[in-house]
């Protein structure tokens, strides 16, 4: 499905990625963490098409990926909604960006929304929202064009402990229902655990794979409750203290 | 309609502090030199019932209209480009740099004899002082964009095109518009200087003849005029921000 091979990327001559090399399967989910900085976003770019690798190569379903395509979906840190489109603009912009006519555009982004439990908002600007509830219209945006891949780039980090859990149970639902694979950046070990097929540990910079972990609970909406969380969390802990 | 009543209030609260300290200079001037305050309404409103009053203003109000839209179809669009084409903007900026400090109104001469004694002239001396505010702010501006919400688009495979409509013109129109609504101030100003030259119309005109026959009433007469049509321009540059830039005026809810 998603191919990463000895990827290498610098910037102004410092390495921030080494040697980064990764496999995601058709309906798998991975989620990478290093240490703030070590270069994730910088990754989760080169993985989109919005930046070009140094060395290495991107292949999504063995096309390499050079530049943004609309099978791939991107949900940037702080949400990367547009404060001068309403919430339905937002949503729909994808779509339009691809030719979709509006009444159509309109009428799967609003149904998007209702999947995502915001309804009734349509006209409301960004600003209007809630954290949690402009975090729901990035992931609405991000689905309603039905990638065949989706990039998340700590997309829960800015949210209280409470609403992160409550949309890390709505993205499992939606993954549940639509089977499109992911690949989550974040610095929170729990998190990668809760939404991680698969769980790869970067070491600081300049970045790379140093060990990956399989997660038998992944699914699980009660995993943080399990004993096998606890002993892959501290698995990891195990590895992270060692290289962070 | 609650904005329009508290815009009321508001100018009606400035207008009364305005009188009594008006008031007070000319009573302590003696009401001959600075009239007293109902006297010059009063002759303001017989002025507004004469069609040479409403010449004056017309005049004043069309050249201060045209030339903050013409300082705005060009200076914005240019501002855009410098802000978002850095080889542009290295071409470009310095020129502008340079010549910004530079006071334009002493151009006035050569744009009399270029453009010669009609509105030409006029306009474009307002369009040129009033434009280097706006490219400067809209330029400045562009480039204080978050890079985020470029990648925003581009992640959703947006062209550089769409990155324009989608992100650089809604993002740097605030800029735009705030640097429109504050150079309301200094289009009058200038409006007022270009006026003062080679013209038998205008506000301006008429408060320099008036002033010059010592006819001190239909000075203020004219000075009220001024003032009114400036409080109008920046409302109604205030009201077009407002309706093309919603999304500024909202309260975050955090």
């Amino acid at each position: 499905m998603l191919t990463a091979e000895f990827l290498y990327k610098s910037y102004g001559g410092k390495a921030v990625l080494e040697d980064v090399s990764f496999d995601l399967g058709q309906e798998e989910t991975l989620a990478v963490v290093g240490p703030s900085g070590c270069g994730k976003t910088s990754l989760l770019y080169l993985l989109g098409g919005l930046s070009s690798p140094d060395a290495g190569r991107v292949l999504l379903r063995g096309a390499s990926v050079t530049r943004p395509t609309p099978d791939i979906s991107i949900i940037l840190q702080d949400y990367g909604l547009l404060p001068w489109r309403t919430v339905i603009d937002n949503v729909a912009l994808g779509l339009k960006l691809h030719g979709t006519g509006r009444a159509e555009r309109r009428e799967k982004a609003r149904a998007q929304l209702a999947e995502l439990g915001i309804t009734g908002r349509d006209l409301d600007y960004p600003a209007n929202l809630s954290g949690g509830e402009q975090q729901r219209v990035a992931i609405a945006r991000a689905f309603v064009t039905s990638p065949r891949l989706m990039l998340l780039d700590e997309p829960f980090s800015s949210l209280d402990a409470l609403t992160r859990e409550q949309l890390q149970r709505t993205l499992l639902d939606v993954w549940r229902k639509r089977r499109i694979p992911y690949v989550l950046v974040t610095h929170s070990l729990e998190e990668a655990v809760m939404l991680g097929k698969r769980i790869m540990v970067m070491s600081g910079r300049p970045a790379h794979p140093v060990a990956f972990f399989d997660n038998p609970g992944f699914g699980d909406a009660n995993i943080r409750d399990t004993e096998a969380c606890f002993s892959l969390l501290k698995d990891i802990r195990h590895t992270v203290e060692d290289v962070w | 309609m609650v904005g329009f009543f508290k815009s009321v209030l508001r100018y009606g609260a400035v207008i009364l502090v305005m009188g009594l300290l008006w008031k007070a200079a000319a009573l302590a001037l003696g009401g001959v030199i600075l009239p007293h305050p109902e006297d010059a309404v009063a002759a303001l409103a017989r002025a507004m019932t004469t069609g040479r009053f409403w010449e004056h203003f017309m005049a004043s109000a069309w050249r201060a209209t045209a030339g903050m839209a013409l300082a705005w179809i060009t200076a914005f669009p240019l501002g855009l480009v410098m802000g978002f084409m850095k080889r542009v903007d290295a071409v470009l900026a310095p020129f502008v740099f340079l010549t910004y400090p530079v006071p334009k109104i002493v151009l006035l001469p050569v744009f009399l004899l270029l453009l010669g004694l009609g509105d030409g002239s006029k306009i474009v001396m307002i369009a040129l002082i009033l434009g280097y505010q706006i490219l400067v702010t809209t330029r400045d501006g562009v480039r204080s964009i978050h890079p985020k919400y470029f990648d925003s688009v581009r992640s959703l495979g947006g062209s550089r095109t769409d990155v324009l409509r989608e992100v650089l013109l809604p993002a740097a129109l605030p800029h735009g518009f705030t640097a429109l609504r504050l150079g309301t101030g200094v289009s009058v100003a200038v409006l007022f200087f270009v006026e003062s030259f080679a013209t038998t119309r205008g506000l301006g005109y008429m408060i320099m003849d008036a002033w010059g026959a010592m006819d001190y009433l239909t000075m203020f007469t004219g000075i009220l005029g001024m003032s009114i049509m400036g409080a109008a321009l920046y409302e109604v540059a205030n009201i077009l921000e407002r309706r093309a830039c919603k999304w500024m005026f909202l309260r975050s809810k955090g």
